[in-house]
């Protein structure tokens, strides 16, 4: 069944937002979701495919690599053609082995032909794309540590059998999560650009709106399609827009300093976030169409962009997205 | 099962039910009917024969069966080995989470979450797979695991039956099949949006309950042989998928003096009821779903939910990964050495699909098993960690001289206690105008013992301070792997701030936030009024920290000790 499309989400603006604004600058590194059990979260990251852009790739190339000679060697292609595939989003299984995410030594083949070959595994697909793992905070250790030196270097590496394979692996991570099931180490938060909390609706007219879309969804689908399908489309448009007005986005000194200060009031660790922070608030202001990032960018930005990277202060009840708020209300009146 | 208080007189009242059993006998038609849309079954029961009546009738379902410790080859699939090394070709068989069908888990209450969470994802992704989870949870603190509690439709609690009460249950595909037929046919907005609202009244936040209840009354229309949906639909359908799931009932709705005994509206298949009166509103829903819980439940139920967020129930340290000991896991790629033990088995497993390759790349090494460092898998175990008791003791002059003796007399027996079960202990201190952490985490009982013996009364209440401390004490022991627990032995009197001056408000206010800061961390804690004559103070302060509270036993240090293996599990 087609995912459930992205327009057709009920509310959750920030987590939409969140996501729209990754889609235009993928350097800006991901989304975390955490939140209630119920609430779309996973919904929302699958529905996320359909309004990313196609991605122009080698027939063929495990890795989706754009040019032919990018392609790794162990690839074996035999005829190079350019293909236009949709941009990947992998999902990570939990319990995944180590074997499947980094890849390994074709079994089959070893097996029956006695040759040594590399099967290309999970983030070799995820390569230029997107890689989601639901309920990320159950995710083992050993394969937490995997991901973060991964995404540290942007290269896989596999060493087994006297073979000896290297390939591009750049991707997008999504999470999501539902916190009463475990907290996420601070090294792995931080490889997140952005984080939202979900909430279910309380409104009662939202609710019934939301049973509804998916009671459309799951018992008139072509209808339900069609009717959101072209809302999706306009989306994507826009999303592409935003990409090709994002480099011109004027950003003055003033913006410069804005993003500094509130990041040393909040004492949020290293510049990774004030680095997000400017980058998140020039996707946005590309989003809106504005030519000169202000700071009511900056300040809509900065809770999706900080919340997951302030140092935690056992004294504060109020949680760390008020804490950005109170300290947005001090820094940028 | 007491009779059912009559309140028929009252108009719109779901009628009562004689017997409570043909309800349990309707759920298990209704899953039968929709599997793909009720998702599943949440059977709260202890093996017994009233479970093997319920069992027996879903095994007409055939539905495969699943252990809580189920390896991930059993759920994803794998390399059939054997059968490849059999027939020289790739050979894999499949998981349980790769076919379609119905899942059986036994022992969910033991599902761990990270099964849970995946058979919450194999849910979401294959409509056509539906769980039956066999809770047996007995004792406070099991609990299915709420990911799956979330997915699951239908609710049934069978430890209030007795035998006499139950009779054969059967499934007759001869009702079944018309039912599933009729399915497709029946839709209805207003019964939906009305479940939605009822579910917002009973403070179920999640967004699947109204949709799993939808399903329900389907299903129960198209089992009376309607095309519509009517109010006794709804009342099953709130019954049987939203009463396990209420936070709380709304206030107006009248909380009954007696003890309701499961009464259920009117369910006879046979003679369709043609209840036309289409506005009752959705107060009547409530009470449907009110009455269809035992007594205890609720509660039951809210416990759970509050030791889920508690960190689990105390009385044992938190689960970790260890190289040594502990309950066995999936082993995997490792070198040994370190602790570590090599998993043979899986090592040679591991090994043997590579030997034809390997034999190539190495024809001299003759027809011997050929190893790689790669091939070696290492055991891994899954154990509980070590529990530390963190004691903070109130030497202050207000504690007065006697209790402070009292209260070192209850550490030592404490102590004691700690030493046969292997805990570690701590000590914080606190009088004059700061607390101190006289003595980190250890086992050591003679240290423990020296320190406690040679701690000086008298001075000031520095509170806040101490709960800084302990705070600190417990954070860092959760960050060497160690479970903590904090014991207060206090009269609750704080009056030195933080900074050490003397300023009983500006005490008062960061004690509070301290409290309530553990409390979230959701570190389990442990208040002894160690005053002649308690004060409410103390109360307030051990609800802020959600720490239970006991009073110090007079002169009796023994019957303490037995107060604190209790609270705290031994």
């Amino acid at each position: 069944m087609t995912p459930f499309p992205f327009s057709a989400i009920v509310g959750q603006d920030e987590m939409k937002t969140a996501m729209i604004l990754t889609a235009i600058d993928p350097k800006i590194g991901g989304v975390l979701v955490f939140g209630d059990r119920g609430t779309g979260k996973s919904t929302a990251v699958r529905a996320l495919a359909a309004l990313l852009p196609p991605i122009e790739v080698v027939k063929g190339c495990p890795v989706n690599s754009a040019r032919p000679e990018d392609c790794p060697d162990w690839a074996e292609l035999t005829a190079i053609e350019i293909e236009t595939l949709p941009t990947p989003v992998v999902d990570l299984p939990l319990g995944v082995s180590e074997d499947r995410v980094t890849g390994a030594l074709d079994i089959e083949r070893a097996l029956t032909r006695g040759e040594k070959a590399f099967q290309a595994g999970l983030l070799a697909r995820a390569n230029r794309g997107y890689l989601y793992i639901d309920e990320v905070n159950l995710l083992e250790d050993h394969i937490v540590d995997l991901l973060l030196d991964v995404a540290q270097s942007g290269e896989n590496v596999v060493e087994r059998e006297g073979m000896s394979i290297r390939h591009p692996a750049r991707f997008v991570l999504v999470g999501s999560g539902n916190p009463e099931e475990g907290e996420l180490r601070p090294q792995l938060l931080d490889r997140f650009g952005l984080s939202v909390e979900v909430t279910s609706p309380t409104g009662i007219e939202t609710r019934i709106e939301v049973i509804r879309r998916r009671d459309a969804y799951e018992n008139d689908h072509a209808g339900f399609m069609a009717k959101w399908q072209p809302q999706d489309a306009a989306l994507r448009a826009r999303i592409l827009d935003a990409r090709a007005a994002l480099p011109e986005i004027r950003t003055s000194n003033v913006a410069l300093h804005d993003c500094a200060s509130v990041c040393l009031a909040l004492g949020s660790d290293g510049l990774r976030g004030e680095l997000t922070l400017l980058r998140t608030a020039r996707a946005l202001a590309a989003y809106e169409g504005a030519t000169e990032l202000s700071r009511a960018h900056i300040r809509a930005a900065a809770p999706m962009a900080l919340r997951h990277r302030l140092r935690r202060d056992p004294l504060d009840e109020a949680g760390s997205t008020a804490r950005v708020a109170r300290q947005l209300a001090e820094t940028l009146p | 099962m007491t009779p059912y208080d009559d309140t028929s007189g009252q108009p719109g009242r779901p009628e009562p039910q004689a017997d409570p059993w043909a309800l349990v006998g309707l759920a298990l038609a209704l899953f039968a009917i929709d599997p793909a849309g009720l998702r599943g079954l949440w059977l709260r029961a202890r093996a017994g024969p009233v479970r093997d009546r319920v069992q027996g009738a879903l095994a007409t379902l055939a539905p495969r069966k699943l252990h809580p410790s189920a390896s991930d080859e059993t759920l994803t699939g794998g390399l059939d080995l054997s059968a490849t090394l059999a027939t020289g070709e790739m050979q894999r068989h499949a998981g349980l989470l790769e076919t379609s069908g119905l899942l059986e888990l036994t022992m969910a209450e033991r599902c761990p979450p990270g099964l849970a969470a995946r058979l919450g994802q194999a849910l979401d992704r294959k409509p056509q797979l539906a769980l039956i989870a066999l809770d047996e949870a007995a004792e406070e603190g099991e609990h299915l695991p709420a990911a799956l509690a979330d997915r699951l439709g239908l609710f049934l609690d069978l430890d209030g039956f007795s035998w006499s009460e139950t009779t054969e249950l059967t499934l007759s595909p001869a009702l079944i099949a018309p039912a599933q037929a009729r399915l497709h046919r029946i839709t209805s907005t207003t019964a939906r949006d009305r479940l939605t609202r009822v579910a917002a009244d009973l403070g179920i936040s999640s967004l699947r309950a109204p949709l799993l209840a939808h399903a329900c009354a389907r299903a129960h229309a198209a089992w009376r042989g309607a095309d519509q949906i009517e109010e006794a639909d709804l009342q099953i359908a709130v019954a049987l998928c939203f009463a396990h799931k209420a936070m709380h009932f709304p206030e107006d709705a009248p909380e009954p003096d007696q003890p309701p005994s499961p009464p259920e509206p009117e369910q006879a298949p046979e003679e369709p009821r043609n209840s036309s009166q289409t506005d009752i509103p959705e107060e009547m829903l409530i009470e449907a779903a009110r009455s269809a819980l035992p007594p205890g439940l609720i509660a039951q139920l809210q416990a759970a939910r509050v030791a889920r967020a508690m960190g689990g129930p105390s009385g044992a340290g938190a689960k970790r990964k260890s190289l040594r000991r502990g309950r066995p896991m999936p082993s995997r790629a490792g070198k040994p050495g370190s602790g570590a033990r090599v998993d043979v088995i899986a090592t040679l497993r591991q090994a043997a699909p590579w030997q034809k390759m390997r034999r190539a790349m190495l024809p001299d090494r003759g027809d011997r098993l050929l190893l790689m460092p790669s091939d070696i898998r290492i055991k891994r175990y899954q154990d509980q960690t070590d529990r530390v008791l963190i004691f903070v003791v109130d030497a202050s002059g207000s504690a007065a001289v006697a209790r402070l003796a009292e209260a070192k007399g209850a550490v030592e027996l404490m102590l004691a206690e700690a030493y046969s079960t292997r805990d570690h202990v701590a000590l914080v201190t606190f009088r004059g105008d700061h607390a101190e952490l006289c003595l980190p985490p250890s086992r050591s009982l003679v240290q423990t013992k020296r320190r406690l013996a040679g701690l000086p009364g008298g001075g000031a209440t520095p509170l806040a301070s101490a709960l800084q401390v302990a705070l600190a004490t417990a954070d860092q022991a959760r960050g060497h792997g160690m479970t903590p627990t904090l014991a207060f032995l206090t009269d609750g009197r704080g009056n030195i701030a933080l900074d050490g001056r003397p300023d009983r408000a500006q005490a008062a206010t960061e004690t509070t936030r301290l409290a309530r800061a553990i409390a979230a961390k959701g570190i389990p804690a442990l208040m002894i009024d160690t005053s002649l004559r308690p004060k409410p103070q103390l109360g307030e302060l051990a609800g802020q920290m959600q720490a239970t509270l006991i009073a110090l036993p007079r002169a009796d240090a023994r019957s303490l000790q037995t107060t604190l293996s209790a609270v705290l599990g031994g």
